[in-house]
């Protein structure tokens, strides 16, 4: 069977998996739909969220982005996982205690204000949209590519999908269908990695092979330093960020990891405060199941790659790979642009090294390289690795559905999270306070639709700004709601007033140094270099300076302000204690 | 007893068992930040000087160790803290 044949039958065999899921689970009242009745046992929930959390980000892209940040990759591992910590012992079980159905709700409610809740909620919509955008156009990559279908038909069938499971099913549907698209997604993610490890260093276990030596001789680690300092590359275990960058990132990471709405909600829908806690832990191992395979994936590719292109002593001619000698997967991936090849020096040879490196530059120029001839996008090297591997096909198709799954998932998450701040934060709490449960459901289903359909706009015409949306969202779930929850559950003394100016001094001054840099909507005002940075600190990284400045506007304020009053005081003893969670289901 | 002296009481083990909390949560975020931040990046040079099989010592720790130890920080705490819910008398049903 050929490949494009066996990655719709895999495909497809998916699709069918979650729809079937969908149809047993469709959300009868807005409990159900927002957060699945609160019945949802830990372990399960555990793995939903490894499903909600990992996004075509998370699939495609970050061992790609390990491969060629070497150590600073690191941002990403820590950062995106650390915040789990953060998560289980500082929000997730008291926001399950306080019990109610959305971030925006705990913020109203602890902030005593309607102004807090709608900042809360302009801060939701604007994240959670420019995360979806990426797992659109990580759903167009994957179509483009494998079912060699337009990116708008792919679109169109992944909205559909979507649109089924996620506006019938609610959270509930959404809840079970991830636990199938989180066994999709893993499987096709080890499975590569696992072969990989095994050729390269006989050891099946890629977190252990990393630190293994390799078949041919010389620890992986050791070869791989050697191979791309050879030309011109820092070190693989070095890296090139400064230390207080690297800092920063993973701060913001961690924080914003811990401040994202879409995952902070899942931990509403187990039954116990105690499950909460737990959860978050089953959550953290099934992620780390693929955030410690990630670097392993990262190391093998950039060798895989690297010995491919290069394959011999560096300045030797022929040690050059002949470009009509180049192998299938290369001119596969050719064809969607993604990987480049542009003889420069015309000697039919690929040249593949670092150009930056003024003093390998002039060595380079002596053996009459004219500048780097190969340039390849950091998504591809998940996803073309088991073709440089020379798998078999189906592990390729799995792939494919591994991918789609990664993308979908997440997608469903940030849609439900986004219509039921809508219905329920801003049409029940706000404008229309007087709807009945049935007319906020249809409300929320009518949400989630008009969610998908920008969400499919954004993915058609992405934004050209896709990985600088990511540094977007983070920043401002780190700068303006994870301090705002945090102050709001171990702080008294927090006041609305000191709330307010602390999250909206976050956003500001984030969102500002991110626009000043990156120019989203603008041209840029300043070069995105080091040398221009605040103290060394990339637009990535400066969330964590953004929730340093709403921690200290916030309790400078509340000092000049009124306490907050008694009830509040009482909420928030309450939800310091975990006796009578369960009280909650109904109210 | 009376009512007041009752209310005084259940305060102050309310207290006490906010305390507990606390000081629990401080022992895993000191311990969550020197894997991280202190192992993996702010002491990563000084590190990488140990081998680790074919492991640089700091890279490992960036790169896998922390996440283990993020692991396991959240399964210590949940059990613990389930205890210290017990101790307290504020464990749900």
């Amino acid at each position: 069977m050929d490949l494009k044949t066996l990655t719709y039958l895999v495909v497809g065999a998916s699709f069918a998996l979650y729809f079937g899921i969908a149809l047993y689970t469709t959300a009868r009242s807005t409990g159900d739909f927002y957060v699945a009745g609160k019945g949802v046992h830990p372990v399960v929930n555990g793995m939903a969220t490894a499903a909600d959390w990992m996004s075509a980000a998370s699939f495609i892209s970050m061992a790609g982005l390990i491969a060629f940040l070497g150590y600073g990759g690191s941002v990403y591992l820590m950062g995106w996982t650390g915040g789990y910590v953060l998560l289980a012992m500082l929000l997730a079980p008291y926001l399950r205690k306080y019990g109610k159905f959305t971030v925006p709700e705990f913020i109203g409610d602890r902030y005593y204000s309607k102004a807090a809740r709608l900042v809360a909620v302009v801060c939701l919509i604007f994240i959670s949209f420019t995360y979806v955008a990426g797992q659109m156009r990580g759903v167009g990559i994957v179509f483009s590519r494998f079912m060699e279908v337009s990116v708008e038909t792919g679109l169109i069938v992944g909205m559909g999908i979507v649109f089924v499971y996620a506006v019938l099913g609610g959270m509930k549907g959404i809840t079970y269908t991830q636990v199938a698209q989180y066994v999709v997604l893993i499987s096709a993610y080890t499975v590569p990695a696992v072969f990989i490890a095994f050729n390269l260093t006989g050891n099946p276990v890629p977190q252990v092979a990393m630190g293994s030596e390799l078949t041919s001789g010389g620890y992986m680690l050791d070869r791989l330093n050697t191979l791309v300092t050879d030309l011109g590359f820092a070190a693989y275990t070095d890296g090139n960020k400064t230390t207080i960058d690297i800092f920063c990132i993973t701060l913001v990471l961690m924080a914003g990891t811990a401040g994202l709405p879409h995952v902070i909600v899942r931990f509403f829908t187990v039954p116990k405060v105690r499950d909460a806690r737990s959860s978050t832990g089953w959550a953290l191992v099934f992620i780390a199941l693929l955030y410690t395979v990630a670097p392993a994936v990262g190391a093998m590719a950039r060798y895989n790659l690297t010995t491919t292109i290069q394959n011999g002593d560096v300045g030797v001619a022929t040690a050059n790979l002949e470009y009509e000698q180049r192998p299938e997967w290369f001119k596969r991936w050719e064809k969607t642009g993604l990987l480049a090849f542009q003889d420069k020096n015309g000697d039919g040879r690929i040249q593949y090294y670092n150009d930056k490196n003024p003093q390998f530059v002039e060595k380079a120029s002596a053996w009459g390289w004219k500048g780097n001839e190969l340039t390849v996008n950091n998504d591809i090297m998940v996803l073309a690795n088991p073709e440089i591997a020379n798998l078999p096909n189906w592990v390729i198709a799995l792939v494919a559905a591994g991918g789609i799954a990664a993308a979908l998932s997440t997608a469903a998450g940030l849609l439900l999270v986004i219509s039921s701040s809508i219905s329920h934060d801003l049409m029940k709490g706000a404008l229309t306070p007087n709807i009945t449960e049935k007319q906020e459901l249809t409300a929320g289903r009518l949400a989630a639709a008009v969610a998908i359909l920008i969400a499919g706009y954004l993915g058609w015409n992405p934004p050209a700004f896709v990985a600088q949306v990511v540094a977007f969202a983070f920043g401002l779930a780190a700068a303006s709601l994870f301090p705002a929850i945090l102050m709001g559950i171990f702080s008294r003394t927090v006041t609305r007033e000191g709330a307010i100016a602390g999250m909206l001094t976050g956003l500001i001054f984030t969102m500002g140094y991110i626009l000043y840099f990156k120019g989203i909507f603008i041209a840029p005002l300043a070069a995105d270099v080091p040398a221009n940075w605040m103290l060394g600190i990339s637009p990535e990284g400066i969330g964590s300076v953004g929730m340093l400045l709403n921690f200290l506007v916030a309790f400078a304020v509340s000092k000049m302000t009124a306490a907050p009053p008694r009830d509040v005081q009482e909420l928030i003893e309450t939800i310091r204690l975990p006796a009578g969670a369960g009280s909650a289901h109904s109210h | 007893m009376t009512a007041n002296s009752a209310d005084s009481a259940r305060a102050t083990q309310r207290n006490s068992y906010w305390q507990a909390s606390l000081r629990l949560i401080m022992l895993c975020l000191v311990i969550w930040f020197v894997v991280s931040y202190g192992f993996g990046i702010l002491l990563v040079d000084q590190l990488n000087a140990i081998n680790l099989g074919g492991f640089k010592l700091g890279f490992w720790f960036a790169q896998q160790g922390s996440i283990y130890v993020f692991v396991a920080l959240i399964f210590f705490y949940a059990m613990r803290m389930n205890v210290i819910d017990r101790q307290h008398g504020v464990h749900e049903d």
